[in-house]
């Protein structure tokens, strides 16, 4: 190595997975393979009870996945975005209907830029599931404008009434506290009880029922306001770059365990009298999707490290990972239903879960598109003068 | 020099040896060439090779402090820009599977630049399937066992050549075997009068490249690299660390040819469309994406986690020089109708960088050929690191002369 390129990768941070992480990810592991095997996941989504909040429960209580970015003051676990990107590969190879990505990423990232010590250590405990009431597909940036008003504090009580809806937001079903931007003077960000009779949270049929999102509307339901102003704003933001660089990690763990079952099922399928996966046509298929992997894992890795240093690069690096691991994600679950010729078209055949996974997953946090168009600016790429695009 | 026992060997242990090496021989004093001899006997050419042999026996890590300090004192380089093949191929084939005596004849005058080496691999009718290959290697009927191997036949792709005193040579010693079992390895004289170079122009005008023809060239046995029958292992061995030389480069962000493309970006706004915005935001995505993979690998090999990843670093490399230099020249429009230059030159290698759009562009169609094409990287790919099956075959349990051609 010259001196340059020793520079340029201690620059980086480090990309690879370090014996703790190694370890929490075998733990996660285990007991996804025990309680979450494919063909439960598939059986739940055509349940009421969409998400598995047995599961979640070990998840992040038992193995303390809820506390990861906590800090150990507040009861948490006081890891980084390196351990909740392992957590989340994890979930997303076992497609696990769980909110660990809405509860104990996003609305605790918000949570944390916020400051809000009490919530925060009820979030720890794994016993308080929290989601931002943003739409799934808001990002990158601060999110849309608000959809929720501020009404008038009524005398004698302390919280603020919030009326309006929210459409499509993830891991909201199973949420106890819902994290809502709302409108109004000041703006700001307020904690709802979920079960508060003015809440109302409408399951939507959604193209991922693994994930499901739901429509939340709020009728005069009692806000206590967490952050307002500037500073609403930017653990709204700090929220959706968290969940995007955790959601490609998800992806990335996805993406491969497709792979995984596609060259399994190469190996094993015969026709014209030998394995398919020695036809090179198909052979060329599966390595380019492998090749994606080691490239879209380099970016996740790297937006984990940012996110965990608190490097300057952060933004772009998110904006790198979700577009790479978006990606692959869908096309690794697409190259799957076609390799896997008929079986992967049936209701009674995995592919279809990581399908869903993925293009749902592409469109959280903001499609690979929107995250390329944002280096614009974050790799001063203009676009051309007087352009919409710049 | 002698090391001491059990103690570990720090940067900073070396830049001492170079310094008291320094002081016994004073690089603006010495001819440079007795200079680089004197550097490689005294082990600090190439840390990471053995006692004797111009090296330690240490980590390759260490390599980069030893090279600082004989900069900073202005000694003379061995020029490795000159000698890529005997550096990146050659020297690890001959560490691996040479004799101790061909260690100590070739690896010297090779680290100091005073024998280039070249590779005879490729022929017309040998290409990606390389086992097919037809230059033959014959015992001199005469002296039979133990005396010189008489070789004729053809290569091609052979980029320094003309500037190599020695080659890495592949042949066919016995046609009456499969193919990949009747190959013998050697290094073959190039100064041999049966040795013809020609410059073989390619798509971008110049000719890096060499047809060489061998005719009845003679190579005695002490230059045989490893056993008769065994050379498509000692070719496969040389072959791996061509892939790791091509596609393992590490720069800063921007430093490929993607920064090239930006650069071109930014100082004509009036040549910005929103659909070349796309395309650049894209590549631009992907090409530091793929920087960032190639630093992961270096910090897998430095952890002691060598992967198989590295295989991915190639194709990726050459597809995105290929979409990068399209994209360039389709940005700067009627300066990429003209091109820099057309006549027939001998560069020492591909430079990217001081040429025009039109040469990079035809350039790095090359790229996704040469050193294993990218289909038989997926081939690689697929059945060495995801196990799937090999194609079925009619070629490799047939002898090699009864194989159609």
């Amino acid at each position: 190595m010259s001196q340059a390129t020793q520079e340029n990768t201690a620059q980086a941070g480090d990309l690879l997975y370090g014996e703790a992480e190694t370890e929490l990810r075998d733990a996660v592991r285990s007991l996804l393979e025990d309680r979450c095997g494919w063909r439960e996941v598939l059986a739940r989504t055509e349940t009421a009870q969409t998400y598995d909040t047995g599961l979640w429960r070990a998840l992040a209580a038992d193995l303390g996945c809820a506390g990861l970015l906590i800090p150990e003051a507040a009861g948490g676990a006081g890891a980084s975005y390196r351990e909740a990107a392992v957590v989340a590969e994890e979930t997303g190879r076992a497609v696990a209907p769980v909110p660990f990505l809405g509860s104990a990423v996003v609305a605790t990232a918000a949570l944390l830029a916020a400051g809000d010590d009490e919530l925060l250590t009820a979030l720890a405990a794994g016993t308080t599931t929290a989601a931002l009431a943003i739409p799934f597909a808001a990002g990158p940036g601060a999110g849309p404008p608000p959809t929720v008003r501020i009404g008038a504090q009524r005398p004698g009580e302390s919280g603020y009434p919030l009326t309006g809806t929210v459409a499509g937001v993830a891991d909201a079903l199973p949420a106890d506290v819902l994290l809502v931007p709302a409108d109004g003077v000041p703006y700001g960000l307020y904690a709802v009880p979920a079960r508060d009779p003015g809440v109302a949270l409408a399951p939507v049929v959604s193209l991922d029922m693994t994930r499901q999102l739901a429509d939340v509307t709020l009728n005069g339901a009692p806000g206590r306001r967490i952050a307002s102003g500037e500073a609403a704003q930017q653990a709204a933001a700090a929220a959706l770059t968290a969940g995007a660089a955790v959601l490609a990690a998800e992806q990335l763990g996805a993406a491969e365990r497709i792979l995984e079952i596609t060259v399994a099922y190469l190996k094993e399928r015969r026709q014209f009298g030998r394995p398919v996966g020695s036809f090179q046509a198909l052979k060329h298929r599966v390595a380019d999707v492998w090749v994606g992997v080691t490239q879209a894992r380099a970016a996740a890795r790297y937006a984990a490290a940012c996110l965990a240093a608190g490097r300057p690069d952060a933004p772009l690096a998110v904006a790198l990972a979700k577009a790479a691991c978006s990606d692959i994600a869908v096309r690794a679950a697409q190259e799957a239903v076609q390799l896997h010729g008929g079986i992967g078209f049936t209701w009674e055949h995995p592919c279809h879960l990581y399908l869903k996974r993925a293009k749902s997953a592409s469109i959280g946090f903001g499609t690979a598109d929107r995250h390329r168009a944002s280096l614009a600016v974050l790799a001063d790429l203009p676009g051309p003068p007087g352009g919409a695009a710049g | 020099m002698s090391e001491r026992a059990g103690a570990v060997v720090t940067a900073d242990d070396l830049r001492g040896e170079v310094r008291e090496f320094l002081a016994g021989h004073d690089p603006a004093a010495m001819d440079r060439l007795d200079f680089l001899r004197a550097r490689f006997d005294a082990g600090l050419a190439w840390v990471h090779y053995p006692v004797g042999l111009g090296g330690r026996g240490l980590s390759r890590d260490l390599q980069p402090a030893v090279d600082a300090e004989f900069a900073a004192a202005g000694a003379p380089t061995n020029r490795p820009e000159r000698n890529g093949i005997g550096l990146g191929m050659a020297a690890p084939t001959i560490l691996a599977f040479g004799t101790a005596e061909q260690q100590h004849r070739w690896l010297r005058p090779l680290w100091t630049g005073e024998e280039i080496w070249c590779q005879l691999f490729s022929e017309p009718g040998a290409g990606s399937d390389l086992a097919g290959l037809a230059t033959r290697a014959v015992r001199d009927p005469v002296t039979g066992d133990g005396g010189p191997w008489v070789v004729t036949g053809q290569k091609v792709w052979t980029s320094s050549a003309h500037l190599a005193r020695r080659a890495l040579l592949v042949a066919r010693t016995d046609p009456d075997v499969p193919k990949h079992q009747g190959l013998t390895y050697f290094a073959c004289d190039m100064t041999d009068p049966g040795v013809e170079v020609r410059p073989l122009r390619q798509i971008t005008g110049e000719a890096e490249f060499n047809e060489v023809f061998l005719t009845d060239v003679v190579i005695p046995d002490a230059d045989r690299i490893g056993a008769a029958g065994e050379g498509w292992k000692v070719a496969t061995g040389t072959l791996m660390n061509e892939r790791v030389a091509i596609g393992g480069g590490a720069a800063p962000r921007e430093g490929g040819m993607i920064g090239s493309a930006a650069q071109a970006w930014r100082e004509h706004p009036g040549l910005r469309t929103p659909g070349l915005h796309d395309r650049l935001l894209r590549l631009w995505a992907e090409a530091e994406v793929a920087r960032l993979a190639g630093i992961r690998l270096r910090q897998q090999l430095a952890a002691g986690q060598p992967g198989p990843e590295g295989s991915a670093a190639k194709l990726v490399f050459a597809r995105l020089n290929q979409e990068i230099s399209e994209f360039e020249t389709e940005l700067l429009g009627p300066e990429a109708l003209r091109y820099d230059d057309w006549s027939m030159r001998r560069p020492e290698g591909a430079n990217f960088y001081g040429r025009g759009a039109g040469y990079r562009y035809l350039r790095a169609r090359g790229n996704s050929i040469e050193g294993g094409t990218s289909e038989i990287l997926r081939n690689i790919i697929a059945e060495r690191v995801l196990g799937l099956p090999a194609e079925a075959r009619v070629d490799t349990r047939v002898a090699w002369k009864d194989l159609p051609r």
